[in-house]
C-alpha cells in the first residue's frame, strides 16, 4: 500500500524517470555510465551537504549555513595543507571536529534560548562565512599525495564510466542517511518532533538533546561537503559555494519532504539532486541553452511541489472527513 | 504491606504562577481500580493538578506519593516511568506517523541496534487486539477518527505507564457512540486495579463512569465524594461554590419596572448554531444586565460568540431597532453598537506588546475604519481620561498592557468598549482572575453603566455576582437555554435548580 505521505516521493521519482527517458531519446549518450558516473560526482558534494538538510527540515528547522561552512572548510583544508603543511587527514579531522561542534551550538541556541532555527542559522552562516574570508581571501590551490590518491581512486564500471571516491562518499552519506531516518531512535525522534514538537515532548521524546544533535548531524555533514568540494576543486576559496544551502533546500523539498517538516524521505533528496544535475547534463549535452535554465527549471519545479504537497494534504484530509461521515 | 496505602496520594499541594496562588493546599486520593472524576470550573486549578501529578510542573507545597513512596515526576517521562500515563484532549499522537509508530515512540523494540519493524508491527497488533481494536497499524495516525485515536493513546500510556491513568477532557469532541466505547475500556481498565482521573464537564458522564469525584474551585478542595450517594444538586452546587442556602439579593425598587415596561430595541429570535447553542430567544432593554449562568461547556460563550458575529448562527433572527440585523461578523456587530470581552483575556483580549493607550483605542479606530486613524494626542487624552475614571493602576499610558495586573488589563479591556460608546456589552466572566479589589470595582461599574442605560449581559460562573447584578438570568444547561429567571426569582437556590433538573432530565 502506498501511504499518502510517500506520494511525493513517488511523484519525483516518477518525473525524474520520464525526464531522463525524454533527454535519453534526445540523447542516447546520457544513458551511459560514463554521464551517470559524472553526474554523481560533479554533485557529490550537494548531495553530501542535503543530506544533512533532510534531517533538518524533516525536523521542522531549517540550516542556512550550509554553503558559509562548505566554504570555510574549502579554505581551511587548503590553508592547512597548502601553506601550513598539516597532513590531509589530520585536517580533514580538525575540520569536521570544527564544523560539528559549530552545529551543536546552533542547536543548542535554537532549543535552550527558544531562538528561531532562521535567525540563527542565519547569523551562522555570516560567521562561518566571515571566518572563511579570514584564513584567506585568495583562491588556495591545494596539493599532497594523499589529496592526489583519493582524487585518483575510482572503479571502472562497464561502459566506459568511473565510480570516484567522491561518488562513492555521497552514496555511502545517503544510504548511511537513510538508515538512521528510517531505523534508529534518533531519527524516529526527529519525525515526531517535526510532526508536533509539543505532542513528542509529552509522548516523552528527547526534543533537546536531539535537536542539538540534529544540528550538529548537519554540521558534520556540511563539513564533509566542504572536504568533498575540496577534492572536487583541488583549491579553498572563501568567496564559493554562495547560495548552496538554498540548492539543498530546493533538492530536499523536490525530493518531497514537506518544509513544516515530520514527512519526507532520505532518498526523496537523492532523487532531487539527480533531477537538479540531470537538467545540467541536458544542458551541457544541447549546447545552446544557457545553463541558468537549470534555476528556471528548478524554480518550476519547486512551485509544482508545493503545489502538489498542498494538494495531498487537502485530499487526505478530505478523505478522512468522508471516513467519518460514513463512520456516522 | 503495600496494599494499605492508597495508589497515590496527594497532600496539601501548593502551586503559584507568578505570585498567584493557581492550587492552595489541595488533597487527592486516588485508589487502585477507581474511576475518580476531577471536577471544576475554568481555573478552578484541575489542569495545574494534573499537570503536577503527571510532572509537567513542579510543585511548590506538599507531598506526592505514589505505592506510599514519596515521588517527584521532574518531566513527562519521568512521571511514565513512575507509572503515571496522560492522555491530553487534542494533542496526544503524531498525525504525520503510523498507529504502530505512535505505539512505540521512544521504546521502539529493536535488533541489533536497529528498530525492528516487524517486531513493532507485531506487538503493536496484539496491544491494540486487547482493547477490541482491530486496524491497520501501518496506516498513518491521520486516517483514523479521533476516537480511535483516543484508545490507541490510552493503549500507548497504559503499556507505558501501567500503574495511574489521567485523562484530561477525553470526550469532548466524541459523539456519544464513542463515549460508551471509550468507556467500556476504561471499565476494564478500572477491572485490572489501574487507578484513572478523568477530567470532563459533562455531569452524565461523571456519573456513568465514575466511582469519586473531588470537586476544585479557585485553586482550592471543595471536597471528595462517593459518586453513588451524592445528589446531582449537590455536586453542582459545589462546583459552583455555593451552599444551598436562601440567598436572596437586595433589590433596588424600580428593578421590575426596567425589565417588565418598554419594548426590547435588541431581540434575537430563534437564534441558534448547530454543534453550539439550541436555537434560544432573548431580548434585552436599555439599562438592564441579562445574567447568563451555566456549567462550564453549557453553552455560554458560544451564545456570547453567536450574539457577537464571532460565530455565525445558522437560524433565526436578531432585531435592533425594529429592524431585521446582520451580525456576520464583530466588525459588523461593532456597527450596530455591540462590545464583547471575551473569556481569554490574555490570549483573546489585550494585545500584550501594545501600551495601554493603544489598546484603549483598538475598538474605536475599528469601528470608524482605518481611513481615519486616531491622532496620537486624541489617543492620549482619550487614554488619560479613562485611566482616570476607571482607576487603572499604574496610570500610564505607555506602559505595554501585559505588565499591568489581570484587574487592571480587564478595566483597559471594558475602557476600550467604553469609547465606543457601545449600547450593548457583553461581558465574558469579567472577575476572573483578578483581585478581590478590582472584583468589587467592576461589579460597581456595572451598576453604574446600566444605570446610564447601557444594556449587559453578563456571563459568569460566579453565581453570587450574577445575583448581585443581574435584573434577570438565563440559565443554560447541555448548550440550551433552559430557564429564565427574572426579578425576584434570581437566587442562587433557582439557577442550582435550573442547571440541576436539566441534567437530571438529560
Amino acid at each position: 500500500m502506498i501511504h499518502t505521505r510517500n506520494l511525493p516521493f513517488i511523484t519525483t521519482l516518477g518525473i525524474f524517470i520520464l525526464a531522463y527517458i525524454l533527454c535519453v531519446t534526445q540523447y542516447p549518450n546520457m544513458l551511459s555510465t560514463r554521464v551517470i558516473g559524472n553526474l554523481l560526482t560533479d554533485n557529490a558534494f550537494l548531495g553530501i551537504a542535503a543530506v544533512g538538510m533532510t534531517f533538518v527540515i524533516l525536523s521542522g528547522g531549517i540550516d542556512l549555513s550550509i554553503g558559509s561552512v562548505i566554504a570555510f572548510t574549502s579554505v581551511f583544508v587548503a590553508v592547512m595543507v597548502g601553506s601550513l603543511g598539516v597532513h590531509p587527514l589530520v585536517a580533514f579531522a580538525a575540520v569536521l571536529a570544527i564544523s560539528t561542534i559549530f552545529g551543536s551550538a546552533m542547536g543548542a541556541m535554537i532549543r535552550y534560548l527558544g531562538i528561531p532555527p532562521f535567525v540563527v542559522t542565519l547569523a551562522g552562516m555570516f560567521l562561518a562565512r566571515g571566518a572563511a574570508y579570514l584564513i584567506s581571501t585568495e583562491s588556495v590551490p591545494i596539493s599532497h599525495p594523499v589529496i592526489d590518491a583519493i582524487q585518483g581512486f575510482y572503479f571502472r564500471v562497464p561502459g566506459g564510466g568511473r565510480l570516484t571516491a567522491l561518488a562513492m562518499l555521497m552514496l555511502i552519506v545517503f544510504l548511511l542517511g537513510a538508515f538512521v531516518a528510517a531505523r534508529t531512535r534518533f531519527g524516529a525522534n526527529i519525525y515526531a518532533i517535526g510532526g508536533n514538537q509539543q505532542s513528542a515532548e509529552l509522548m516523552g521524546v528527547p526534543v533537546g538533546p536531539t535537536t542539538v544533535g540534529i544540528y550538529a548531524l548537519s554540521g558534520f555533514l556540511s563539513g564533509l561537503a566542504g572536504i568533498a568540494y575540496t577534492l572536487y576543486t583541488s583549491s579553498g576559496y572563501s568567496l564559493a559555494t554562495v547560495g548552496v544551502e538554498l540548492d539543498a533546500i530546493a533538492a530536499v523539498v523536490i525530493g518531497g519532504t514537506l518544509l513544516t517538516g515530520g514527512v519526507g524521505l532520505v532518498a526523496g533528496t537523492f532523487i532531487g539532486i539527480m533531477i537538479q544535475g540531470l537538467i545540467q547534463t541536458y544542458i551541457v549535452f544541447d549546447g545552446t541553452l544557457s545553463s541558468w535554465w537549470t534555476k528556471i527549471v528548478i524554480g518550476i519545479l519547486l512551485f509544482v511541489f508545493i503545489v502538489l504537497q498542498r494538494g495531498i494534504i487537502w485530499y487526505s484530509d478530505r478523505r478522512l472527513a468522508e471516513s467519518r461521515l460514513k463512520e456516522v | 504491606m503495600a496494599e494499605s496505602y492508597p495508589l497515590l496520594e496527594a497532600r496539601g499541594i501548593g502551586k503559584a504562577f507568578l505570585g498567584i496562588a493557581a492550587l492552595d493546599g489541595v488533597d487527592f486520593t486516588l485508589g487502585r481500580g477507581e474511576i475518580h472524576a476531577l471536577l471544576g470550573e475554568n481555573g478552578a486549578g484541575k489542569s495545574t493538578l494534573i499537570k503536577i501529578l503527571t510532572g509537567v510542573y513542579s510543585r511548590d507545597r506538599g507531598t506526592l506519593q505514589l505505592d506510599g513512596a514519596e515521588v517527584t515526576p521532574a518531566s513527562v517521562a519521568d512521571a511514565q516511568k513512575l507509572g503515571i500515563g496522560t492522555v491530553y484532549q487534542e494533542v496526544n499522537l503524531l498525525e504525520n506517523l503510523t498507529v504502530a509508530e505512535n505505539l512505540y515512540l521512544g521504546r521502539q523494540p529493536t535488533r541489533f541496534g536497529m528498530i525492528d519493524r516487524r517486531e513493532m508491527r507485531r506487538r503493536s497488533k496484539a496491544l491494540l487486539t486487547r482493547y477490541g481494536l482491530d486496524i491497520d497499524v501501518d496506516a498513518l495516525l491521520s486516517s483514523y477518527s479521533v476516537a480511535i485515536r483516543q484508545i490507541i493513546a490510552i493503549a500507548r500510556a497504559v503499556d507505558l505507564s501501567g500503574k495511574v491513568l489521567v485523562l484530561d477532557e477525553p470526550t469532548a469532541s466524541l459523539d456519544s457512540h464513542e463515549v460508551e466505547t471509550l468507556f467500556t475500556v476504561l471499565r476494564r481498565l478500572r477491572e485490572d486495579g489501574l487507578g484513572i482521573v478523568i477530567i470532563t464537564h459533562f455531569l452524565n458522564q461523571v456519573y456513568a463512569v465514575a466511582d469519586r469525584v473531588t470537586v476544585l474551585r479557585n485553586g482550592r478542595l471543595v471536597g471528595t465524594r462517593d459518586l453513588a450517594n451524592l445528589p446531582r444538586l449537590e455536586l453542582i452546587s459545589m462546583m459552583l461554590g455555593r451552599e444551598l442556602q436562601h440567598m436572596t439579593r437586595e433589590r433596588q425598587p424600580g428593578d421590575e419596572t426596567i425589565t417588565t415596561t418598554g419594548e426590547a430595541p435588541i431581540r434575537f429570535e430563534g437564534y441558534g448554531k448547530r454543534g453550539s447553542v439550541a436555537p434560544f430567544d432573548l431580548a434585552v432593554r436599555p439599562g438592564e444586565v441579562v445574567g447568563i449562568a451555566g456549567l462550564l461547556g453549557s453553552g455560554r460563550s458560544e451564545t456570547a460568540f453567536l450574539m457577537f458575529g464571532i460565530d455565525r448562527a445558522d437560524s433565526g433572527t436578531a432585531t435592533i431597532d425594529g429592524k431585521p440585523a446582520s451580525l456576520s461578523s464583530p466588525e459588523s456587530a461593532i456597527g450596530h453598537g455591540f462590545g464583547f470581552c471575551p473569556e481569554e483575556r490574555k490570549t483573546d483580549g489585550i494585545i500584550g506588546d501594545f501600551s495601554v493607550a493603544d489598546n484603549i483605542a483598538l475598538a474605536l479606530q475599528a469601528s470608524r475604519g482605518w481611513a481615519k486613524p486616531i491622532s496620537s494626542r486624541e489617543k492620549q487624552a482619550l487614554a488619560e481620561s479613562f485611566i482616570k475614571s476607571l482607576d487603572i493602576r499604574p496610570a500610564s499610558t505607555e506602559k505595554p498592557i501585559k505588565l499591568l495586573s489581570g484587574g487592571n488589563q480587564q478595566k483597559a479591556i471594558l475602557a476600550r468598549w467604553l469609547a465606543t460608546e457601545p449600547r450593548l456589552l457583553i461581558l465574558d466572566e469579567p472577575t476572573r482572575g483578578i483581585d478581590i479589589g478590582a472584583h468589587a470595582e467592576i461589579l460597581k461599574m456595572i451598576e453604574r453603566l446600566c444605570a446610564e442605560g447601557m444594556s449587559l449581559v453578563v456571563i459568569s460562573s460566579e453565581l453570587d455576582e450574577l445575583t448581585a447584578v443581574a435584573h434577570r438570568v438565563i440559565v443554560l444547561s447541555d448548550r440550551r437555554h433552559v430557564a429564565e429567571l427574572v426579578g425576584k426569582q434570581v437566587t442562587t437556590d433557582n439557577i442550582l435548580q435550573a442547571i440541576a433538573s436539566r441534567t437530571e432530565a438529560a
